[in-house]
């Protein structure tokens, strides 16, 4: 089923690069490592790599670094997840430390101020496209729950501004009684 | 306390609390930096958003970098950096776990299973943004506003990844190249 097993180095490079190359934060980076690790190695199974995208958001601090903790220790133990989360960190490191010593050079400079807005049409354009496969699977579960959720959730965050931690808490909850009640109607089957 | 260690405890509260990712840990980043800790000016904490914003990477980590490295120059950016990851080590190492054992059980499942649509609400609200910032810029939506340049770029781009499963970091750049080149070459 795996194309490659999964090794530390080919770990590294890869959220190295996504961490090196990726603009707009973890809610692109995730994505893309998604792609990479499910799509293009094959190391994680899609609905696994979901699962850590979803306990990376829910937990405390940057996501993609949450999620490339749980993505390296999935893969190989404490050592993958250390590998993983200095792959992630290392680039910010180095990019910023450049940036922060020619910050008023890169500040002013009318060629980086067009290159860096025309590249959001581009991130844009990558969550689009993330955005398209993921709610596609949803939709193809065919159960109205996680549709109603997913509808919800951008309601409330996109044009009710409700905090992200309150509307993961409450996506969370109705998840949980909606197995539970399935499970007290004798149902074997597991929670979609 | 020490320089450091003092930029360690702060950053380490930045990373334990910030729920929601690099936008959330703004908030949380500006009290301890310019309300705190006489490290920013007000000004000084803008640009830094914008740094932190555009240029790759997670946010947050950005942003840590970016303060270690004006308050106490690469190793204050190593210490922030730190601090801002521990939390995250701890809390997610333990999450793993619990994961590992308790994926198999329904209650567990269905957690995740209400936590994955919400994921892809959470993603596509942050990718609509972007979208609005990319087609409009700070002006808020109106047709005049429109750049059409952005969004030809957008559409070619969606295609390109949709129907050739190009690299999206290939995109990018080349949405960020062909954009800004032709920008500047017509002064638009």
């Amino acid at each position: 089923m795996r194309e490659t097993r999964p090794g530390l180095l080919t770990l590294f490079l890869s959220v190295f690069k996504i961490s090196a190359f990726t603009f707009g934060g973890g809610y692109v980076i995730v994505p893309l490592m998604r792609r990479r690790f499910s799509e293009e190695l094959k190391w994680v199974a899609p609905e696994e790599m979901m699962d850590m995208i979803a306990i990376g958001q829910s937990a405390p601090g940057p996501i993609a670094v949450n999620t490339s903790i749980l993505l390296g220790y999935r893969l190989m133990g404490l050592k993958g997840a250390l590998v993983s989360v200095l792959g992630t960190a290392l680039p910010p490191l180095i990019v910023l430390t450049v940036v922060s010593m020619f910050y008023d050079a890169f500040r002013e400079s009318a060629w980086v101020a067009a290159l860096l807005n025309a590249m959001r049409a581009g991130v844009a354009a990558v969550i689009a496209d993330v955005v398209w496969t993921l709610a596609g699977g949803v939709f193809r579960k065919r159960r109205a729950l996680p549709v109603a959720l997913m509808v919800a959730a951008f309601l409330a965050v996109w044009a009710f501004k409700v905090s992200v931690v309150l509307v993961l808490l409450a996506c969370g909850l109705a998840g949980f009684l909606d197995a539970w009640l399935r499970a007290r109607r004798g149902g074997k089957e597991g929670a979609a | 306390m020490s320089l450091l260690a003092t930029l360690f405890v702060s950053f380490f509260q930045v990373g334990l609390f910030a729920f929601g990712g690099g936008l959330a840990a703004l908030p949380l980043i500006r009290e301890q930096v310019v309300v705190i800790h006489p490290w920013l000016t007000m000004g000084a904490f803008s640009d830094l958003v914008t740094i932190a914003e555009m240029t790759p990477g997670p946010i947050a980590l950005n942003a840590a970098t970016f303060v270690g490295n004006r308050v106490a120059g690469v190793p204050g950016a190593l210490v922030a950096t730190l601090g801002c990851i521990t939390p995250s080590l701890i809390i997610v190492l333990l999450l793993a776990r619990l994961y590992a054992a308790w994926r198999d059980k329904a209650a567990f499942q269905g957690v995740l299973a209400g936590l994955r649509p919400a994921t892809v609400a959470l993603i596509a609200a942050a990718g609509l943004s972007i979208f609005i910032l990319a087609m409009f810029g700070e002006g808020g939506v109106s047709l005049a506003g429109l750049d059409w340049v952005s969004l030809a770029c957008f559409a070619l781009g969606l295609m390109a990844l949709r129907i050739w499963k190009a690299s999206p970091i290939l995109v990018i750049f080349a949405c960020g190249a062909v954009g800004a080149a032709v920008k500047l070459a017509f002064g638009i």
